[in-house]
C-alpha cells in the first residue's frame, strides 16, 4: 500500500544520517521501526546504530527508547530534531498502554498524560496523539473534518502528518488505513484493518449531567446510567421526541456508555459491530477510549420511544444519494440552498462511477 | 402508638440498629458513640442544637459519610440482617437509589433544578431499569397527584416552583420507588408556618400509607412533637436523652432537654 513521497520528510534526516554511519541501510530501517515498536531490544541496538562513541549518550538513548535520537548521538544532526510522527517516544508509548487497556475494556474511559500538540485545544489534539502513537510509514492517512478532507482542520492535519511522518495521504476511505476524523463515520462501510480514529472534545456522557467527576466515575464503574435516560426523558417531553442528533449516548460492549463524539446519531449504527479499529482521543480532558472491531454499540432508547437514526428524506442535489447524510449548504443571497453529501469522498465516487456509465443504484456503497 | 398495632409482626425486628457510631473530624469528636433502633413505619425525630453532631449522623447512616466507627445493621427485604457499611458499594448504592430515600432541607441539593419536575420525579424508576417512557411519566404524575401538586406544572423546571412545591417534589422523587426509610434533613427549615404545616401534614400522611419509617432531624421541638413518635436528644455528639416524644417534651429529665424544651415555650 506504501508508496515513498518523493519530498523528505523532516525525521528522514535522522534515518539518512544514521544509515550513512552505520552503512547498513536495513540497520536504519530497524531502528525507525525499533522506534515505534519502542522495544527494549531494538533500541540497544538503535544505540549501537548511532555508534557515536560517546558511552554516556548511548546509555541515555537506551534508557529513553527514542530511536531516532540514536541519530543524532552519532552526530549526524537532524535537520528539525523532530521526532517521528512529531510525539516523543515516551508520550506514544504512554498513549499506547491506554490504548491497549482502552480496547480491553471497550468504552471504558482511559486517562492518559497527553503532551502539548503544536496546536490549540478543540482542534484535535487528542486524536493527532493517538494518530502519531499508531502511524507508520507504510500507513495511508485520510483526514475528515465535517464530512470533508479539504477543509482546514483537516488539511492542516493531513500536511502535519505528511511532514512529520511521511506518510501517504488520500480522500478515498477505501484506500486509507488510518482515518482521523470529526463529526462524521465515512458513508463507504469500514473494512477489517482501517483505524479510525475521533477528535473527542468532552469524552464522558455524563458530564452535563452529572459534574462532579468523582460521582460521574462512580456511575460508570457501577454502571448507574439511569440520569442519561432523564436527558431522553427530558428530550421526548420537550419536543416530543428523542432530540439529540448528535454525540448521541451508546452502549458499548453492554457495560460501559460512551459519548461517539460529536459524529451525528446518524453514524451511530455504524458503530455497532464494526469491522474497524475505532479509537477515541479526548487532549483537553486527557482521556481515551476505543470500540474495537465487532463490538456491540446500542444507542440508549426507550422501548416506546426507539432509537432512530435520522429522518432527511431528501436526496443529494450532487449525487442523488437518499441514503447517505446530507449537508445543508446555501448557495445564494436569497436564501437559495441544496443538499448535499456531507462525505464528499463517498459523493464524488458516486458521481464518477455515474458519468462512468455505471447504472447507479442507490444507497450502494 | 398507632402504627405498632397495624404491624405487629414488623414491630418484632428493627429495619436499622445502630451500635456505637462515632466521627471525628481531626480532634473533633463530632459523633460519640450514638445507639439507634428503627422500627419499620416508625417516625424517629432527631432534635439538638446547632453543631451537637445530628446532621452528621445523619449523613453517616445514610451512607454520605463514612463513620469512624460503629456498625449500622440494615434488614433487607429479604429479612436478612447485614452491616450497612460493609456490603459492596454497588448494593448500597442500589439500596439508596430505591429502599432508602433522603430529603434534604436545601432542595437544589436534592433535585435537578433544571430538568422538568417529571423527569425528576422519574429518574429513581429509571435509574432501576425502567424502559418505558410512557410508564415512567404515568407513575411520575401519579405520585404529583398523591404529594398534592398540580398535574399542569409535571412539565415544569422544579427552578420555577415555590420552596414549599420544590420541597413536596422532593418527597415524590423520593418516595417513587417504594423506599421502606426515608431521611430527612430539616425538610421544612426554609419554609414559612403555613406551608410548613402542610408539608409536614403530606409526611405524616405519607408515611402512614406507606408504612415508612422515617428518621428526621429538627431544630423545631414543634415539628418533633408534630410528626415523631421517639425522640432522641443529642448534644455534643452524643445521645444525652431518648424516649417517647410526648414523655422527652413533656417531662425532660435532662437538664439540656429542659433548657432546650423551656427555650421554645418562652419564645413562642
Amino acid at each position: 500500500m506504501s508508496e515513498k513521497k518523493k519530498r523528505t520528510p523532516a525525521w528522514d534526516g535522522n534515518k539518512a544520517g544514521t544509515a550513512e554511519k552505520t552503512g547498513k541501510a536495513e540497520t536504519a530501517e530497524k531502528v525507525v521501526k525499533a522506534g515505534k515498536a519502542g522495544k527494549a531490544g531494538n533500541v540497544v541496538k538503535a544505540g549501537n546504530a548511532g555508534n557515536a562513541g560517546n558511552a554516556e549518550k548511548a546509555e541515555k538513548v537506551v534508557k529513553a527508547g527514542k530511536a531516532v535520537k540514536a541519530g543524532k548521538a552519532g552526530k549526524t544532526s537532524g535537520r528539525r530534531g523532530l521526532n517521528y510522527a512529531y510525539l516523543d517516544e515516551d508520550g506514544k508509548r504512554l498513549v499506547r498502554r491506554a490504548l491497549i487497556k482502552a480496547v480491553c475494556v471497550p468504552g471504558y474511559q482511559v486517562p492518559f498524560s497527553g503532551r502539548e500538540m503544536p496546536m490549540p485545544y478543540g482542534w484535535g489534539t487528542g486524536g493527532v496523539q493517538v494518530t502519531a502513537s499508531i502511524i507508520g510509514p507504510d500507513d495511508v492517512l485520510k483526514v475528515i473534518d465535517q464530512g470533508s478532507s479539504d477543509t482546514t482542520n483537516a488539511v492542516s492535519i493531513q500536511k502535519f502528518f505528511r511532514k512529520t511522518a511521511g506518510v501517504e495521504v488520500t480522500e478515498k476511505t477505501s484506500a486509507a488505513t488510518v482515518i482521523q476524523t470529526r463529526h462524521r463515520i465515512p458513508e463507504t462501510p469500514l473494512k477489517s484493518g482501517q483505524i479510525m480514529v475521533y477528535q473527542v472534545p468532552i469524552p464522558d456522557p455524563l458530564r452535563f449531567l452529572e459534574p462532579r467527576e468523582g460521582e460521574a466515575a462512580a456511575r460508570h464503574a457501577n454502571r448507574e446510567y439511569g440520569i442519561l435516560y432523564v436527558k431522553l426523558y427530558e428530550d421526548i417531553t420537550r419536543h416530543g421526541e428523542i432530540a439529540s442528533s448528535y454525540d448521541y449516548p451508546a452502549l458499548v460492549n453492554a457495560r460501559y456508555a460512551m459519548s461517539p463524539s460529536p459524529i451525528p446519531r446518524f453514524d451511530n449504527p455504524k458503530l455497532h459491530m464494526s469491522p474497524a479499529l475505532h479509537l477515541f482521543g479526548a487532549g483537553r480532558e486527557k482521556r481515551i477510549y476505543a470500540v474495537p472491531p465487532y463490538t456491540s454499540v446500542v444507542s440508549l432508547d426507550f422501548e416506546d420511544y426507539p432509537f432512530r437514526p435520522a429522518k432527511s428524506g431528501r436526496a443529494c442535489e450532487l449525487c442523488g444519494s437518499e441514503t447517505s447524510f446530507l449537508d445543508e449548504v446555501i448557495t445564494g443571497d436569497q436564501g437559495e440552498r441544496i443538499f448535499v453529501c456531507s462525505d464528499t469522498d463517498y459523493c464524488a465516487g458516486r458521481r464518477e462511477k455515474a458519468a462512468d456509465g455505471e447504472k447507479e443504484t442507490r444507497g450502494g456503497g | 402508638m398507632l402504627l405498632q398495632e397495624n404491624h405487629p409482626s414488623a414491630m418484632t425486628e428493627p429495619l436499622i440498629r445502630a451500635e456505637g457510631i462515632t466521627k471525628r473530624f481531626g480532634d473533633i469528636l463530632a459523633v460519640d458513640g450514638v445507639d439507634l433502633e428503627l422500627y419499620p413505619g416508625e417516625v424517629l425525630g432527631i432534635v439538638g442544637e446547632s453543631g451537637s453532631g445530628k446532621s452528621t449522623l445523619l449523613n453517616i447512616l445514610s451512607g454520605a459519610l463514612p463513620p469512624s466507627s460503629g456498625e449500622l445493621f440494615y434488614r433487607g427485604r429479604d429479612g436478612t440482617v447485614r452491616d450497612f457499611f460493609k456490603i459492596r458499594e454497588r448494593e448500597r448504592r442500589f439500596l439508596l437509589g430505591s429502599d432508602i430515600g433522603f430529603v434534604h432541607q436545601d432542595p437544589a441539593a436534592g433535585l435537578r433544578l433544571k430538568v422538568s419536575a417529571g423527569a425528576n420525579v422519574a429518574e429513581r424508576l429509571l435509574s432501576g431499569g425502567l424502559r418505558r417512557y410512557g410508564e415512567a411519566r404515568l407513575r411520575a404524575s401519579e405520585w404529583f397527584s398523591k404529594v398534592e401538586l398540580p398535574l399542569d406544572r409535571l412539565d415544569s423546571r422544579p427552578e420555577e416552583y415555590s420552596g414549599g412545591m420544590r420541597q413536596r417534589l422532593q418527597i415524590a422523587r423520593n418516595l417513587v420507588t417504594g423506599p421502606r426509610l426515608v431521611y430527612m434533613d430539616e425538610p421544612t427549615g426554609g419554609l414559612d408556618v403555613s406551608v410548613q404545616a402542610r408539608v409536614l401534614d403530606l409526611v405524616r400522611s405519607l408515611s402512614s400509607e406507606f408504612n415508612l419509617a422515617v428518621i428526621l432531624v429538627t431544630h423545631d421541638l414543634g415539628v418533633a412533637r408534630l410528626l415523631t413518635e421517639r425522640l432522641l436528644v443529642m448534644k455534643n455528639g452524643r445521645v444525652i436523652e431518648r424516649g417517647l416524644t410526648d414523655q422527652v417534651l413533656d417531662d425532660p429529665g435532662e437538664p439540656y432537654t429542659q433548657l432546650l424544651v423551656s427555650s421554645v415555650l418562652g419564645g413562642a
